[in-house]
């Protein structure tokens, strides 16, 4: 153990504040740190040269896309590098201690005490065979400040101070038991716990909802405040580093490129990459990709997908007869070369909506009419008729193409399954690569050679194969980085000018709703609850949710 | 809790009455009468008669279904019949083999767990990366290498090299040590594939990095936090193998001149000793439905989700959503 930790009085006085007894000076000190990863080609460059300083109470937000080092920066300072990771060159100072000159044990001594990690995916970031009470209580007897009682009882106000209700009974509960909202105040309250003198945050609300992202943000700010921790917040979120961050730090490939005040970094931004994310960020946009898009569709014709009434219910034992209601009476109409948008958080019953129009769930109840045909009741054979005619986009594209498949394979799949012969198929892969951007000699690339951008390229070409009315589009840039996003979305509006084809685009983003949608759907536990043109649900929501829903936008009215 | 349970039993007496009625209908469809094969050579000296006498006296004269309701009915009341080759019952065939099968079944499955375990936590817990893959090739070695030859290979060293051990028989604990080493190294060999495959996962779970961060050894994130994990999908298998263990015996008992289930499996199917075999199979079949019931009731005390799965089947079509 380390003398500054051990000098911290922990087991006597957990409510005590030991930030008295911190030395002046930064609490995180990095200069020119270098990492590579040893890779089968060779050294591969991840961080150069970074310098980074964190004062006590000071919270920094470190912001990049991905691939640009912000994570490995960040496992650098926590000591969580993969054993592939080399740190060639620089210095870590934690409160005036090179944590790179430590042995084992004594950095050991730093983790969880001296630095805490809050991480990026709170459902994944819990033993699941382990009760979150213990979980928290664990850092406490690692580092030897509490024996078992006590670090039980102390762990119990630790999860209450992190804003989880009844503690006590929480305690002794299993994380699959709790949300991921909760799940992520427990992992806050292991993150603080030992009173670290620096709290790693590493994307801590993107897996999250908008809502309870901000009561996340909120509960950390609050608890970093009360005992003057410094913050080093890693997010691809401007708005989030904008709300939350006194400095904010700009790294791409592996480098600085801008730093400073938070203020200066968003009015005044002085490298272009910094400029581009800026532009980029749907939060921080004033206007959106549609106003610049000549209208194509009007809502006065007729719908070309209208769904009436829908429900969705799944048996659940002591919810009586009926079950749970997923979706319950949603209705919606889609016109023709219009985007409708389906906004509303997880679990909310906005993808099962879709699906159930798309018939690829089968509805309890409702109607869905395409084209004026209900084809609710369509049997299978009919049904694949009409399926031709609307197709969908899923939203990880990660996952959503076959490995094995060439990019020509990929796009011509639904012609050739549609009866079209394989050089047709080719013929029409490669004009559909040019049309969605990308260059034709792609055609005999594999998934794994491409960027998360290309690859939802395209899964969207792939949909457009078969010259659809409809494109389902389920949170389609959910998964990808800010300025690829709104490449995605740019090309999904000069698509829809140039083909006339109608978007039912599902997001949880409210921003990314806005900047593409005609009209907006709010949903919130299988209903909808507003529903209107984009323009007046974001002007002027009626219902209270969606005003919660806009509040909770991170970054508004910052610029 | 309660449902999950009677669920469990459900299910193992299911499968106990669909092994034994595959066993029936495979067994009544071999060609040869038991009667004949039971004569032998001698059948030629016996009348028609006393032919048709002997299968009315076993039954075999009557319709198969007849012959199923009959047996089936027998065999609930626990009378599995009697061997055509020496007219003893089957239950006390079984009853007298059962104790010696078991002693080497259970130490196997005991070695099995302590070496495939130790070598799977070796490997993920060694610092060098080189030891760590030669580790990880062993149980590849293990599976591929036939039972009979390494029980051989184990005679020649240790019972006629250096007569530690003795080469045949079924006297006391020392008898018992070569056999049941041939029979766990196939069965320890998948045990340390699987907790090593599972242990590697689980070491690169975000949450052995939360582990990690706290402060927590390479020692401690080891064993509180991974092997729990871990030993879930190997307890399954392990589950499974009690079954290999029961047919691994035969060659096993075969090689070493022991006798147990596993001798008695070999010469009753040789002679096609219906009752006897049929028996067998429901033996082997109540071992394994037996051992997996126990699997599935501890799942959940080392895992609470088992138990929510099993008794909340709420479908959830609305995908993780990741900003």
């Amino acid at each position: 153990m380390t003398s500054t930790a051990a000098s911290r009085n922990l087991t006597t006085a957990p409510a005590v504040d030991g930030s008295g007894d911190r030395p002046s000076g930064p609490v995180l000190r990095i200069r020119g740190l270098t990492v590579q990863y040893r890779t089968r080609r060779g050294p591969v460059p991840a961080i150069q040269d970074v310098d980074l300083d964190i004062a006590a109470g000071e919270t920094v937000a470190l912001v990049g896309e991905s691939g640009s080092g912000k994570t490995t920066t960040a496992l650098a300072v926590t000591g969580l590098l993969a054993t592939t990771a080399e740190i060639t060159a620089g210095s870590i100072h934690w409160q005036g201690q090179d944590l790179l000159a430590l042995g084992r044990r004594a950095r050991r001594a730093v983790s969880g005490i001296g630095i805490g990690l809050v991480p990026q995916d709170p459902t994944v970031s819990l033993n699941p065979v382990k009760r979150i009470g213990d979980q928290v209580a664990e850092v406490l007897l690692i580092h030897k400040v509490a024996r078992k009682a006590e670090a039980r009882e102390i762990a119990v106000e630790a999860l209450r101070s992190a804003g989880i209700d009844h503690p006590e009974v929480r305690a002794r509960q299993f994380p699959h038991e709790l949300s991921g909202g909760m799940r992520q105040r427990v992992l806050i309250a292991i993150a603080l716990v030992g009173r670290p003198a620096l709290l790693v945050a590493d994307e801590p609300t993107s897996a999250l909802d908008v809502t309870v992202q901000r009561q996340i943000l909120d509960s950390i700010s609050d608890l970093i405040t009360e005992h003057h921790t410094g913050m080093l917040l890693v997010t691809h979120d401007l708005g989030v580093a904008a709300d939350r961050a006194d400095r904010v730090v700009v790294m791409t490939g592996g480098r600085i490129v801008e730093q400073g005040p938070t203020g200066q970094i968003l009015s005044r931004p002085e490298h272009p990459y910094t400029r581009s994310l800026l532009e980029a960020a749907p939060s921080l946009r004033t206007s959106g990709i549609g106003s610049i898009r000549r209208r194509v569709g009007s809502s006065t014709t007729a719908p070309i997908l209208h769904a009436e009434h829908l429900v969705k219910s799944f048996p659940a034992p002591g919810v009586g007869h009926h079950g749970i209601r997923a979706v319950d009476d949603v209705s919606f109409a889609l016109h023709p070369g219009r985007t409708l948008g389906l906004v509303g958080e997880s679990g909310s019953g906005k993808s099962t909506s879709a699906r159930l129009a798309l018939r690829l769930v089968e509805p309890t109840g409702g109607t869905v009419r395409f084209d004026g045909q209900d084809i609710t009741g369509l049997s299978a054979g009919r049904l694949r008729v009409v399926r031709r005619r609307f197709q969908l986009v899923q939203q990880n594209p990660y996952a959503s193409l076959n490995p094995r498949w060439s990019v020509a394979q990929l796009i011509g799949e639904p012609l050739r399954s549609y009866g079209e012969s394989a050089t047709v198929a080719r013929e029409r892969a490669v004009e559909l690569l040019d049309l969605v951007g990308l260059p034709t000699d792609f055609e005999h690339r594999r998934p794994a050679e491409l960027s998360g951008g290309q690859r939802q390229r395209i899964a969207i070409a792939r949909a457009l194969a078969l010259r659809p009315d409809v494109v389902v589009l389920d949170e389609p840039v959910s998964a990808l980085d800010v300025r690829v996003q709104a490449q995605i979305l740019q090309l999904l509006v000069d698509l829809q000018d140039e083909l006339g084809v109608a978007y039912l685009f599902i997001s949880h983003d409210l921003a990314v709703i806005r900047q593409i949608s005609d009209d907006v759907a709010v949903l919130r536990g299988g209903r909808v609850v507003e529903t209107g043109s984009t323009e007046a649900v974001f002007t002027d929501p009626h219902h209270a949710y969606t005003r919660t829903l806009l509040e909770a936008i991170p970054g508004r009215g910052r610029v | 809790m309660g449902r999950y349970v009677l669920g469990r039993l459900g299910q193992a007496v299911l499968v106990l009455w669909a092994a034994w009625t595959v066993s029936f209908v495979i067994l009544y469809a071999l060609p040869g009468d038991a009667v004949e094969v039971r004569l032998g050579a001698a059948a030629s000296d016996i009348t028609p008669e006393q032919i048709a006498a002997l299968q009315a006296d076993y039954g075999l004269d009557q319709p198969w279904f007849t012959q199923y309701l009959t047996q089936l009915g027998h065999a609930l009341t626990g009378d599995l019949g009697r061997s055509f080759e020496n007219g003893q019952s089957v239950t006390s065939l079984l009853l007298e083999n059962l104790p010696a099968t078991a002693a080497l079944a259970g130490l196997a499955l005991i070695l099995a767990v302590v070496f495939g375990g130790g070598l799977a936590v070796l490997a993920n817990g060694v610092r060098f990366r080189w030891l760590s893959r030669a580790l990880l090739n062993l149980p590849a070695l293990g599976v591929a290498v036939p039972g009979f030859w390494v029980g051989l290979m184990l005679l020649q060293l240790f019972s006629f090299r250096i007569e530690l051990f003795p080469a045949i028989g079924n006297d006391g604990f020392s008898s018992l040590v070569l056999p049941a080493i041939t029979l766990a190294i196939p069965t320890s060999a998948v045990i340390a594939q699987i907790l090593a495959k599972s242990l590697h996962s689980s070491l690169g779970e975000p949450w052995s990095d939360t582990a990690r961060a706290k402060g927590a050894g390479s020692v401690r994130v080891l064993f509180r936090h991974a092997l729990r994990n871990a030993a879930l999908p190997t307890l399954t298998i392990t589950g499974l193998l009690v079954g290999q263990l029961l047919s691994g015996a035969v060659v096993a008992e075969t090689v070493f001149s022991r006798t147990g289930l596993g001798r008695l499996t070999a010469t009753s199917v040789s002679a096609q000793d219906t009752p006897v075999v049929q028996g067998l199979v429901l033996f082997g079949a109540l071992v394994f439905v037996l051992t997996n019931l126990a699997v599935d009731l501890l799942y959940p005390l080392l895992d609470r989700r088992t138990l929510q799965r099993s008794t909340r089947r709420v479908a959830r079509p609305a995908p993780v959503e990741v900003s």
